[in-house]
């Protein structure tokens, strides 16, 4: 489904500021594949995010999603293969719009916008269904302005939003880091829920170790850059927190100081 | 007071006119999120080409749709510097705007053009305010109807996204440099045609006559935004709260001549009034907001 090969990134090249943010990373994800994604801050996690959206173009290597290569690909055109969710509740949804004009909006990504009506009739009938199985009480505020939610309001409907059109891949960033415990539980229950339901192959960012190893059927960690630790199956599954910590030191010759991630 | 009400039906068109390129205004300033200083030049190259092509016999109607489609040919400049060049958009719009100048001057091949009501079929003229009052409302409800039609499409729908949260429409696979241009163009093309509109009620077009005119734009906003937001959310009623915003200000305008004040200051007032409004807002935001309070001591503590 998603097939990098080889991409570096390098950001404010030949400046002092120069960071070599992506290092010469390779990852095949499987259709269905629910791959977590951990690692100390500034790891390169959302650079790579970034790199498959084409926020800006790769450094050298390729990116192919569904057998397109679209290493060169304009980021609203990639948009169409793509859902995605970020760290920033605000970020995903645009505030001045109605829930419904919002999830319209999603419905056409990767479509043509032409003089067609923004929101048919029968949209609005559907979009009541969907956001009941948020069980948020988020149908009856169908015309609200999406400023008016919460946080995990804001996400669960980014979440809604990310699933629609058939995209080939989800990307969540973060997506429960600004929430309450309680809020980021229910979303990514409501996470796991719209995954299934849609069959979509995922790659979740988190610093929570535990999420990492209770979600997803592959894991993988992020330092300086590369790829060091890549799990799956059976393995993935009896990991626990001290062995992803074990892994790390020994991946990177380092102890793991990111005191977010050991948060979990 | 004889005196005050006899002028009133002409700052009332003349408000309506004003208020037709305030629409225009607000669809950059409110919708796009982009201050766009085009309109200066750009309201001036509607008057001229309207003022050019009438003098050269054209009939009015297809003289101000080339006013208008010549305001957007302003507004694609503009985008263009934005978004391909990458230049920040304030400064696209002057730049724009300074080239206007000139081209307008080559357009119109003096500072000032005549377009006497007696020798050319203008629509509306200040020698008869009523009807003036009567076809600019019917103009400004078509131009409302129609955005308000254009706004709800997917492709308007999308443009309001754009300047809303650029980072989700490029997510949703919204072209989000082309929205700009278009929504640069469409604004710009109605300041035209308020220029045109302009040309023929005054009798002339003058290569100054865009001076500041952005500030009467965001003026006639601010005001209906004060009078009507509140009470409306329906985007249709918001346009007609800018036109009518428009028209306040040039009864305002009429009323502080008639009590005599100096009108050289008119545009200094404008100025604080409309600062005024864009400021007080972002004042209360920064001192007055709890979440302000709570980060001030959160800084406070952390220092
Ligand atoms: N647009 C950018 N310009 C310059 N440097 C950047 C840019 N984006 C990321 N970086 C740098 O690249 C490195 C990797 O950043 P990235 O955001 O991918 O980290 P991360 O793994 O997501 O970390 P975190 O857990 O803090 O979100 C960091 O050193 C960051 O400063
Ligand atoms: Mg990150």
């Amino acid at each position: 489904m998603l097939e990098i090969k080889n991409i570096s990134k390098t950001f404010n090249a030949g400046t002092i500021n120069e960071k070599r943010a992506l290092k010469n990373v390779s990852l095949t994800l499987n259709d269905g594949d629910f791959v977590t994604v951990i690692g100390g801050n500034g790891a390169g996690k959302s650079t790579l995010l970034n790199a498959i959206c084409g926020t800006w173009r790769v450094d050298e290597g390729e990116i192919i999603i569904d057998g397109k290569d679209v290493t060169l690909t304009a980021e609203h055109k990639r948009a169409k293969y793509l859902g995605r969710v970020f760290q920033d509740p605000m970020m995903g949804t645009a505030a001045d719009m109605e829930i419904q004009e919002n999830l319209a909006l999603a419905k056409r990504r990767g479509k043509k916008r032409g003089l067609g009506w923004g929101i048919s009739k029968n949209e609005r009938e559907e979009y009541r269904e969907l956001l009941a199985t948020l069980g948020l009480g988020l149908e009856d505020r169908m015309t609200s302005k999406v400023g008016l939610l919460s946080g995990g309001q804001r996400q669960a409907v980014t979440l809604l939003m990310a699933a629609m059109a058939e995209p080939k891949l989800l990307l969540l960033d973060e997506h429960t880091a600004a929430l309450d415990p309680k809020t980021a539980e229910k979303v990514l229950e409501i996470t796991e829920e719209i995954v299934n339901k849609n069959h979509l192959t995922t790659l979740m960012i988190t610093h929570n170790m535990r999420d990492a190893i209770k979600h997803g059927n592959r894991l993988i960690m992020m330092h300086e850059g590369r790829v060091i630790v890549d799990v799956c199956g059976e393995e993935k599954k009896n990991l626990t927190v001290e062995d992803l910590l074990e892994m790390f030191n020994r991946a990177s010759g380092k102890e793991f100081a990111s005191d977010r991630a050991m948060l979990s | 007071m004889e005196h005050l009400f006899g002028a009133l039906p002409g700052a009332v068109s003349l408000g309506l006119i004003w208020g037709i390129m305030a629409i225009g205004v607000y669809i950059t300033f409110k919708i796009l999120a982009i201050s766009d200083l085009t309109v200066d030049g750009s309201i001036c190259t509607g008057a001229a080409v309207c003022t050019m092509l009438m003098t050269a016999g054209v009939d009015p109607w297809v003289s101000m749709l080339c006013a208008t489609l010549a305001g957007g040919l302003c507004g694609l400049v503009t985008g263009l510097l934005h978004t391909v060049l990458d230049i920040p958009a304030i400064l696209a719009g002057i730049l724009t705007q300074l080239a206007l100048w000139s081209i307008n001057l080559k357009i119109m091949g003096q500072a000032n053009r005549p377009l006497s009501a007696r020798n050319f079929p203008v629509i509306i003229t200040q020698m008869k305010t009523e009807e003036a009052i009567f076809t600019l409302v019917l103009i400004a409800g078509a131009i409302i109807g129609l955005l308000y039609w254009f706004f709800g499409t997917e492709l308007g729908c999308s443009i309001r996204a754009t300047g809303c949260n650029i980072n989700m429409s490029r997510a949703q696979g919204i072209n989000t440099e082309l929205n700009k241009v278009l929504g640069l163009m469409i604004s710009n093309g109605l300041v035209a045609l308020s220029g045109a509109l302009l040309a023929q009620y005054q009798g002339f077009a003058d290569v100054n006559m865009g001076r500041g005119a952005i500030v009467i734009g965001l003026a006639a906003i601010v005001i209906g935004e004060t009078a009507f937001a509140k009470i409306a959310r329906n985007f249709a009623v918001r346009l007609c709260g800018v036109l009518l915003g428009g028209v306040i200000y040039y009864v305002v305008y009429q009323v502080i001549v008639f009590l005599g004040i100096d009108t050289d200051l008119l545009k200094m007032l404008s100025a604080v009034v409309v600062a005024i409004f864009l400021g007080v807002p972002n004042l209360k935001k920064k001192y007055f907001s709890k979440v302000s309070k709570k980060r001030a001591k959160e800084a406070g503590e952390n220092a």
